[in-house]
């Protein structure tokens, strides 16, 4: 590890708000170094000199591929339902998203 | 041949001769994977029924006259982040415990139609994130040279499959080198395709611009008659590659003349076990006494890949994985009165994915995060491209490039506790999957560590859609090293 990059207890707790994962408030500070860690070591890139460089978000060269807009079958709905956590009849069941009163 | 070491040519074969029926093949291949599991745990599920299904199917069309296939009777151990219309996809993960898919991946439907037999899901690193098969919702796998090491990962339970015969041939997806490490840390063949090549329709996506499926095999025959069952474009992935496959087994046993085996010194590095370096060095010898010319090349690069690794990979996974919300399949945490659907959101994935999972979400959910995302993700993307060309220029005065798969061999169970050792471990097979081209790795022999004999593997790697001619090199060092072939005692 060449340098540990400063990250907050407070900033590990945000990454995990932004990540939507709970995480209880005594996992914290092992997870702020294991990440700081990783951090640490990553931070070799910037040594490294990228003037010019484009970036590179896939090895695949054929990119922009279109298929012809012909219907197909799709997959049965009611198999679908069958791996939901709660269904009301053929709907995905989930709690109040609105709030009563704004 | 019954509870006997058969790769799956001998088993197509045999049973395509009609010298042995696919039932009887396939219940004595449940009853010797159900024994040893008990001690490997490379099986989260044995799918018995359906595979005694499939087998009588190969039969029948056998009697009648049809052609089985070019895999008949073969079973298939699959791993368990592919999706099987049989069973359950977990991912071994809480998550998807109980987990089924409505549709089979695009490989196991080649591989069905080519009269394969699917006979159980492999245990992998929660979500193919690992290089030990240790963080496994359902049990650590365990190597089956020694239980008390790791098998690597994350297709350990397909390494131990096929490295323990417990099935013709298995499936691993492979995004920094989980097909090839545990391939290496077994004692088996294990070949990651070029990007592309192999549709990931029905791979549960973790990198999507590094994963690619891939068999584990027994030999190389083995792993070059799957890739060519399950190898070609697929309507259903739009990055699988519109150029023919050639066909890997055509010139396979035809030894490439004049082959030119890249060396560079970065691999080599003193860091690795002296042992892995010394048969390392001892294959290429061995390549050189029988016509292949060793050129040194250059890959300066070479340990920056886990830095840039550890920024794509997790940046991929935390975008992939926030399908996983407990709404649509999946674990759903309890609700409790007066919760937002945000928080049911946080304590479904706080409950459901395990560790290993969160830090690498929260890493990549870190790195794309606004202020940060040019000074790692989109840098990380620019040495990409570095890292891609050094590749270009290397094979520009070789064939194929050699090095030790692992720098290390098996390493016990627990014995790394520290997440970023455990990701060093793949510094010599990440920069195949950034740079997108295939690697393969081999069993070259076995060294001695406290009492047991650990095996190690040859990495070959080879310029992008030159998969057959990767396969060809890889059989001219397996011919080289007859003494490698040993199995381990179940």
């Amino acid at each position: 590890m060449t340098e540990i990059h400063p990250l907050t207890l407070q900033e590990t707790a945000h990454v995990a708000k932004l990540a939507r994962l709970a995480v209880p408030e005594d996992r914290l500070p092992s997870l702020r170094d294991q990440l700081a860690g990783v951090l640490g070591h990553v931070a070799k890139l910037k040594a490294i000199n990228v003037e010019g460089v484009q970036p590179m978000t896939t090895p695949f060269t054929q990119v922009n591929r279109l298929d012809d807009d012909e219907p197909g079958p799709c997959l049965d709905i009611s198999e679908l339902l069958r791996n939901a956590p709660a269904v009301e009849g053929r709907y995905l069941a989930v709690p109040k998203v609105l709030a009563e009163e704004s | 041949m019954s509870a006997m070491w058969v790769d799956a040519t001998a088993i197509r074969d045999a049973v395509r001769a009609r010298k042995i029926k696919a039932a009887e093949v396939v219940a004595g291949m449940i009853a010797k994977a159900k024994s040893a599991n008990a001690k490997l745990n490379a099986f989260h599920e044995i799918l018995e029924e359906d595979a005694m299904r499939q087998a009588t199917a190969v039969d029948d069309a056998i009697a009648a006259g049809r052609d089985p296939g070019p895999m008949a009777g073969v079973p298939i151990a699959v791993k368990d982040n592919i999706a099987t219309r049989e069973g359950h996809t977990t991912c071994s993960s809480r998550m998807l415990e109980n987990y089924r898919s409505p549709f089979d991946a695009t490989c196991i439907e080649r591989l069905r139609a080519a009269g394969a037999i699917m006979l159980g899901k492999t245990n992998l690193d929660e979500f193919a994130m690992g290089s030990s098969s240790e963080h496994c919702a359902w049990g650590a796998v365990k190597n089956p040279w020694d239980i008390s090491r790791v098998p690597g990962g994350s297709s350990g339970g397909s390494a131990v499959a096929a490295a323990a015969g417990l099935c013709g041939v298995a499936l691993g997806s492979d995004t920094g080198g989980s097909i090839r490490q545990p391939a290496s840390l077994c004692g088996c063949v294990g070949f990651k395709p070029t990007y592309g090549r192999v549709s990931r329709y029905g791979l549960v996506a973790f990198g999507s611009s590094l994963d690619q499926i891939g068999p584990l095999a027994q030999s190389v025959r083995d792993a070059a008659l799957t890739y060519a069952c399950i190898a070609g474009v697929d309507a259903r992935d739009s990055t699988s590659a519109q150029i023919a496959v050639e066909n890997p087994l055509a010139q396979l046993e035809q030894p490439i003349k004049g082959l030119r085996v890249g060396v560079p010194a970065e691999y080599l590095s003193d860091a690795n076990d002296p042992q892995v370096n010394a048969l390392v060095r001892s294959a290429l010898d061995r390549l050189k006494a029988n016509g292949a010319t060793i050129v040194p090349v250059r890959l300066p690069l070479t340990d920056v890949g886990i830095s840039i690794y550890y920024v794509i990979a997790p940046a991929e996974a935390s975008a992939n994985l926030a399908r996983f919300d407990g709404i649509r399949y999946g674990h759903r945490a309890a609700a409790k009165p007066g919760q937002s659907l945000d928080q049911l959101y946080a304590s479904t994935r706080g409950e459901g994915f395990g560790a290993e999972v969160q830090r690498r979400i929260m890493l990549g959910t870190y790195v794309l995060s606004a202020g940060y995302y040019d000074a790692y993700y989109g840098r990380a993307l620019k040495v990409r491209r570095l890292i891609k060309a050094e590749f270009d220029k290397a094979f520009e005065s070789c064939d194929v490039i050699a090095g030790p798969a692992s720098p290390t061999p098996a390493f016990r169970a627990g014995g790394m506790s520290d997440p970023l050792q455990m990701y060093l471990c793949d510094v010599y097979t990440v920069n195949t999957n950034i740079a997108g081209i295939p690697g393969i790795s081999l069993p070259i022999g076995a060294v001695r560590s406290d009492g047991a004999s650990l095996p190690v593997g040859l990495h070959l790697q080879a310029p992008a859609m030159a998969d057959a001619a990767l396969l060809r090199a890889a059989r001219m060092v397996e011919s080289l090293h007859p003494e490698a072939a040993v199995k381990p005692t179940l």
